[in-house]
């Protein structure tokens, strides 16, 4: 049984529908990308799985219970945790505060420890963890947004552009944490710019075309279409 | 003379300071001016001072009306801003429908209380002991209320910075929907958030109503607008902004009367707070201008 299964979904702002129905499976230990092009409606689609745009039709399950009613932090306890585009950093807070947040919403209390494996894990932030996280460079606010939702152990992570703005040495590091993550066991639903890259990795992909999904297949077969990956990502075939 | 007026500017900043902080807490969580504050602050006063007419011991007056200002705080949440924030309102509508919840709490001070002022049995702070402390002198009673005013914004400051209630409260403030990305119940803690903001201003209102020895039903009045004032001056959200306007706007206030400019003290006040503007629009310790009001 699917971990994440949305069925018709709706949503959208004021009186404009941007999400037209959308369906879609996220498996068990699965990495599972989404992409399309600039203003589809991939950023929409994440922040209605997380609540912070209302569903206005359609169901959602999760772990096997109905989620379709459920409030954004109780998504969080649940499992499901989204790494929202842009970072959004708690930027007067220091990297520490910013993981104690995260931790302070969990109701299981042995969370110092954690907190500390996840300062091995990114050493990084460790070194960094009493400046504010405002000023961490992009690369190090990405890595404490993604350590930040790997305080909640989550089952499923949502990742809206995770390699936004970064180097390429940068982008590559992300990835590697993110294939790493997955290869602990947690399901990924990957949204992209990068689209040969999530494509390269995923299990499954789903092309978002005005709020509706145009395409769907497992990634490899997606990357080989390369008529699909021009028409669709916006991205000339063959270089990277 | 000097030294005696900026100490009293010190007891007065104390307690505007505190008033603002309840205010300021609540617009940087929510971006919004709850403009029942006030209101709280003036029911709070008349609760003291009930319960101290029926012989309840100052002290736990005080902690009693500052628990009921905060439960009228999350009450306040319920009715005025919560619904409007699950449609997403914007600033302006919670504005008005804050200006109706004061409208409320009045009209019921005004049917329970009447509109005579009520006096404290102990006589306030200007009939009780005096103490003198080289050139200046102040009573036991001022020394007290300065001192719990103190004491309270000490607790909030380690509420905020030390507590996990305190993070989400400041997590909230700076990215409601990253906090709520973390896990942080946003309806929970903007609940916490108005009970303490409304206690403290509740806290605020026993404390200016012993000053004078009396509660009036409009005692809100002028502090709404010093309020505002202070919470500009200090930067829209900022706590430490809120207590350091507090303080100028105490030091300013009583500095005036020094000066026997006390018909100009209000013009004085403004001109000053429109002079910092001017020099920083955000205010002291703000990073965003004013945007709700
Ligand atoms: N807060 C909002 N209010 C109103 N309309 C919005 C809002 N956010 C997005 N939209 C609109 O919804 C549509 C989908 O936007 P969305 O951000 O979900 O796209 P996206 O696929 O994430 O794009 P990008 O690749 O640029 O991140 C766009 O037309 C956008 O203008
Ligand atoms: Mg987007």
């Amino acid at each position: 049984m699917a971990l994440l299964e949305v069925d018709g979904l709706k949503a959208g702002y004021g009186r404009i529908e941007v999400l037209h129905g959308i369906s879609l499976r996220l498996e068990p230990h699965a990495l599972c990308a989404i992409v399309g092009a600039n203003g589809a409606g991939k950023t929409t689609l994440l922040m209605t799985l997380s609540r912070l745009v209302p569903i206005r039709a359609g169901h959602v399950r999760f772990d096997g219970r109905d989620v379709t009613r459920v409030r954004p932090h109780q998504l969080v306890r649940a499992g499901l945790v989204h790494v929202p585009e842009g970072r959004r950093m708690l930027a007067q807070m220091s990297v520490e505060e910013n993981l104690l947040v995260a931790a302070a919403a969990q109701p299981s209390a042995a969370t110092a420890a954690h907190i500390r494996e996840l300062y091995e894990r990114f050493p990084i932030l460790g070194t960094r963890r009493s400046l504010p996280a405002g000023s961490l460079s992009g690369g190090e606010q990405q890595m404490l947004a993604i350590a930040r939702a790997l305080v909640a152990r989550p089952k499923a992570l949502l990742l809206d552009e995770p390699s936004m703005g970064l180097a390429p040495k940068l982008v590559e590091q992300i990835f590697e944490i993110i294939a790493a993550e997955r290869a602990r066991g947690t399901s990924i639903l990957l949204v992209e710019q990068n689209a040969r890259k999530a494509l390269a990795l995923a299990d499954y992909a789903y092309v978002l075309e005005r709020g509706a999904i145009a395409l769907e297949g497992k990634g490899v077969d997606l990357l080989g279409r390369d008529e699909i990956v021009a028409a669709y990502l916006g991205v000339t075939p063959a270089t990277s | 003379m000097i030294a005696q007026q900026l100490l009293n500017g010190l007891f007065l900043g104390a307690v505007y300071a505190l008033f603002a902080v309840g205010y300021t807490l609540v617009f940087g969580v929510l971006d919004i001016l709850n403009l029942a504050h006030a209101a709280i602050f003036t029911a709070a006063a008349f609760a003291a001072f009930s319960l101290a007419s029926m012989g309840v011991p100052i002290p736990l007056a005080l902690l009693a009306a500052a628990v009921m200002a905060g439960i009228m705080g999350i009450l306040l949440d319920r009715v005025a801003f919560a619904p409007l924030r699950a449609r997403n309102a914007g600033t302006l509508v919670p504005l008005i429908s804050s200006i109706g919840v004061a409208i409320v709490i009045g009209a019921v001070l005004r049917g329970i209380y009447g509109v005579d002022e009520r006096h404290f049995a102990i006589g306030g702070a200007a009939a009780a002991p005096v103490i003198h402390l080289g050139t200046v002198r102040f009573t036991t009673v001022e020394l007290l209320i300065f001192l719990s005013a103190i004491a309270l914004m000490l607790v909030l400051g380690w509420i905020l910075r030390a507590t996990a209630l305190g993070r989400s409260i400041r997590a909230v403030a700076e990215d409601r929907v990253a906090a709520a990305l973390l896990g942080v119940d946003l309806e929970r803690t903007i609940g916490a958030t108005f009970f303490i903001a409304s206690s403290l201003g509740g806290a605020a209102g026993v404390l200016t109503g012993l000053e004078y020895n009396s509660a009036t039903i409009d005692m809100g009045g002028p502090i709404e607008l010093k309020g505002l004032a202070v919470i500009i001056l200090g930067g829209m959200g900022s706590v430490t902004g809120a207590v350091a306007g507090g303080f100028i706007l105490g030091a300013v206030e009583t500095l005036a009367i020094a000066f026997g400019l006390s018909a100009w003290r209000d013009a004085i006040l403004f001109g000053v707070m429109f002079l910092l503007l001017v020099a920083r629009p955000t205010g002291l310790f703000g990073k965003r201008t004013l945007r709700a009001a």
